[in-house]
């Protein structure tokens, strides 16, 4: 059982929490991940860490509510726990002297990457940070990650701020006006990732994505999360979850993450009436909007 | 489907045994169990004693009385195996272990008092060499903690083998059975990443003994491999058991199995994959097998239960790749027939393609269940531990010492994937010479 102690709604799909995990912050390094598992009768599902503090014993994750498991975690409360949490797993990532890096993130990418870029900074790399998200609304952490990079772009979906929409406009054309990058790192959606190695591709510039399939063990027996990577079968679980993204197979990719959307469906729709009473106790609704 | 023994069949059972001088079922079996004298306390109607005898040398008997190939074990060596047939020494194991288990008093008087001997050993993976190791040390006064990587004790007897075959109830008293010895058990922590063995040596433990279990799933390597539906039978049988994936969407993680399941291989784990598949709701489940009958490596009587129940066998067939529906789930499986050659080096008939026989076989689910692979977590974050030209961890088999001093290994991730009873007696030799060890009547090398 894993303590909430701090919780945030950033914006109002993306939660925020810090857990007691002593175990596991004295171990964590950047790039790697936990799988939890909310409550007795949940799954087990992976997120990245977006920081720990070794001296207090906790960790920080972010996530996005996409389905029954991540509303489940964002209708705990401060002082309420998690059943399990295992980790750290997957293999940190390599953090060496590349010289200029540009880090790419979007929603649940934003908390990865900024342990990342202080690692990266503490070995000597010049960092510029491109933030991506859909709107004003949806954008948060912007001043953490310029407090950590030595610049920090935004790219909005709606157009709202400059003349780019997407990332790749913005690294194509931040590439072309001879900008010198000698490797990129892009955490976040997979369309995100795969339009960034899109981008960085014809400039032959390594870029490391970090994937996010689906899990169950998250140690390497199963190998629900394999991917295929310049053709060989890999376990993102062992293996990654950081791979050269000009070599990942993103269509295989998309379609195996894609493989139980009509039980996900299912699943968190029949789950609803007990959500909603969840949430009624914690904002104290009157007991009859409580009821569907 | 075996049942268990009524009070008269056991008795009536028991009543069969001879009693020989020389009892050969002792000998058959990986732990000792002083097999004559537990059936001669079941004929005296003395459960109690019967339990006691079981318990000192076997810490998991209700597991053992139904999982164990005592066809290859005891039984076999049973002087009236010859004889118009052995005793039933496996299902009258498993009758003294549910009397025991529905008598819990009898077992908190038969616990001996444990004086702590002030020495510490972590065992790693709480499967049955775990269990069985940290039992046995835990019995001779070591303060024993288990590391769990999952969020439950019992590794394979949870994840792997199914609730029909092994109720989880019984794992679960077998578990606490452990736990009342004073062992302590840490779930979620997956040793090479939490702490490594070199960090559980550097702090204050004496001893560590690795038991890791079975680890990487084998695919076929053949074309669409990774198209969804195709399942490896670890991630088919930790969904359905471990996570209870029959129970969804009460239980959160799904499972899909379709009208139509290939099962590939013909081992005890594609036995248990084909019998889910069909308590799943699917309609036709086949097992593909690419040599013939007599070289399947499934027990006589797994192999008996799964046609029983309406798994069919496609012997002599193998297949070549897989096809996808276009939206990256498995649609079909192409197939062709084998002959069987001159014996390759495992000793069995060398499969051979039969030219032009092809032929595509419409599935909807598809499970291969090859074996494994040792999982490489433990063996790549710990200095100085050899390995087998296999990966496995490089093991003295009769005292389980590794190259590592300190360290011992058992089960799967020493000999590959073996027996829970095999694991077993691994594990008890283990922690014989873990003792011996500690107690300073021998020396590392």
């Amino acid at each position: 059982m894993c303590k909430i102690v701090k919780k945030e709604i950033l914006v109002p799909n993306t939660i925020y929490l810090k857990v007691e995990a002593a175990e596991i912050a004295r171990k964590a390094k950047p790039g790697q991940f936990v799988i939890l598992r909310v409550d007795e009768v949940g799954e087990r599902f992976p997120l990245s860490l977006a920081g720990w503090d070794e001296d207090r014993g906790t960790l920080e994750i972010l996530f996005l509510i996409m389905g029954k498991s991540t509303m489940k975690l964002s209708a705990l409360d401060e002082g309420d726990c998690i059943r399990d949490i295992v980790g750290p797993l997957g293999r940190p990532t390599e953090i060496e002297s590349y010289g200029n890096i540009l880090s790419v993130c979007s929603t649940f990418g934003i908390g990865p990457m900024v342990p990342m870029i202080k690692a990266l900074k503490e070995k000597g790399n010049k960092v510029v940070t491109v933030m991506e998200a859909r709107d004003k609304a949806s954008l948060f952490w912007e001043d953490r990650l310029k407090s950590v990079s030595d610049e920090t772009y935004v790219v909005l979906g709606d157009g709202s701020l400059g003349k780019h929409r997407r990332v790749r406009e913005f690294i194509t054309e931040y590439l072309e006006s001879g900008n010198k990058v000698d490797r990129v790192f892009a955490f976040g959606r997979i369309f995100m990732m795969m339009d960034c190695c899109r981008a960085t591709k014809p400039f032959d510039i390594k870029t490391i994505v970090g994937l996010t399939p689906i899990m169950v063990d998250g140690t390497g027996m199963c190998g629900c999360c394999r991917v295929s990577v310049g053709g060989e079968t890999k376990f993102t679980c062992v293996d990654g979850p950081e791979f050269d993204g000009h070599l990942v197979d993103w269509e295989l990719l998309i379609k195996r993450k894609r493989a139980y959307l009509r039980e996900e469906a299912q699943a968190f729709n029949l789950w609803q009436p007990d959500n909603l009473r969840r949430i009624a106790e914690l904002s104290e609704l009157p007991e009859r909007i409580s009821v569907m | 489907m075996a049942l268990g023994y009524t009070d008269e069949q056991a008795l009536e059972e028991a009543s069969r045994c001879i009693d020989c001088k020389k009892a050969g079922c002792k000998d058959g079996c990986p732990v000792n169990i002083d097999i004559p004298e537990f059936i001669k306390a079941i004929r005296a109607g003395d459960m109690p004693e019967a339990a006691r005898i079981l318990k000192s040398k076997n810490s998991l008997p209700g597991i053992c009385g139904r999982v164990c190939p005592q066809e290859t074990q005891c039984e076999m060596t049973c002087n009236l195996a010859k004889k118009g047939g052995p005793i039933a020494i496996g299902r009258l194991e498993r009758y003294v272990a549910d009397w025991e288990r529905d008598h819990p008093e009898i077992a908190e008087q038969q616990k001996e008092r444990i004086r702590f001997n002030g020495k510490k050993v972590a065992v790693v993976g709480s499967g049955p060499a775990g269990l069985t190791c940290a039992a046995d040390l835990a019995k001779l006064g070591y303060e024993v903690i288990i590391f769990e990587a999952l969020h439950v004790a019992g590794g394979v007897l949870m994840y792997g083998i199914p609730e029909f075959r092994l109720p989880k109830v019984i794992v679960q008293s077998e578990v606490d059975y452990v736990k009342s010895l004073g062992v302590e058990i840490k779930l979620n922590h997956v040793i090479g990443k939490i702490a490594t063995v070199d960090e559980l040596l550097e702090n204050g433990f004496d001893a560590v003994f690795l038991s890791p279990g079975a680890g990487a799933p084998v695919f076929l390597n053949i074309p669409g491999e990774n198209l969804s539906g195709i399942y490896s039978a670890n991630e088919f049988l930790t969904r359905t058991n471990l996570m209870k994936a029959y129970l969804f969407p009460e239980y959160d993680t799904p499972i899909q199995v379709g009208k139509r399941v290939a099962v590939f291989g013909a081992g005890n784990v594609a036995m248990d994959a084909s019998r889910c598949a069909l308590r799943l709701g699917a309609e036709e489940v086949y097992i593909i097998y690419r040599r013939s009958k007599v070289e399947m490596p499934a027990r006589l009587e797994e192999r008996e239960n799964a046609e029983e129940e309406g798994v069919i066998f496609k012997l002599l067939t193998n297949p070549s790749r897989f096809l996808g529906d276009g939206r990256g789930r498995v649609r079909a499986v192409e197939l062709h027939e084998m002959e069987l050659g001159e014996p390759d080096e495992s000793g069995r008939p060398r499969p051979i393609r039969k030219p032009g026989s092809e032929f595509i076989m419409e599935i909807d689910t598809a499970i291969p269940a090859l074996g494994t692979r040792p999982n490489p977590i433990i063996p790549s974050t710990t200095k100085g531990l050899e390995l087998t030209k296999w990966g496995t961890i490089l093991t003295d088999e009769a005292s389980g010492r590794t190259s590592k001093e300190r360290v011992w290994c058992g089960g799967d991730m020493a000999t590959g994937a073996a027996t829970v009873i095999s694991a077993m007696g691994a594990a008890r030799r283990a922690a014989t010479d873990i003792d011996k060890y500690l107690r300073g009547s021998t020396e590392w090398s």
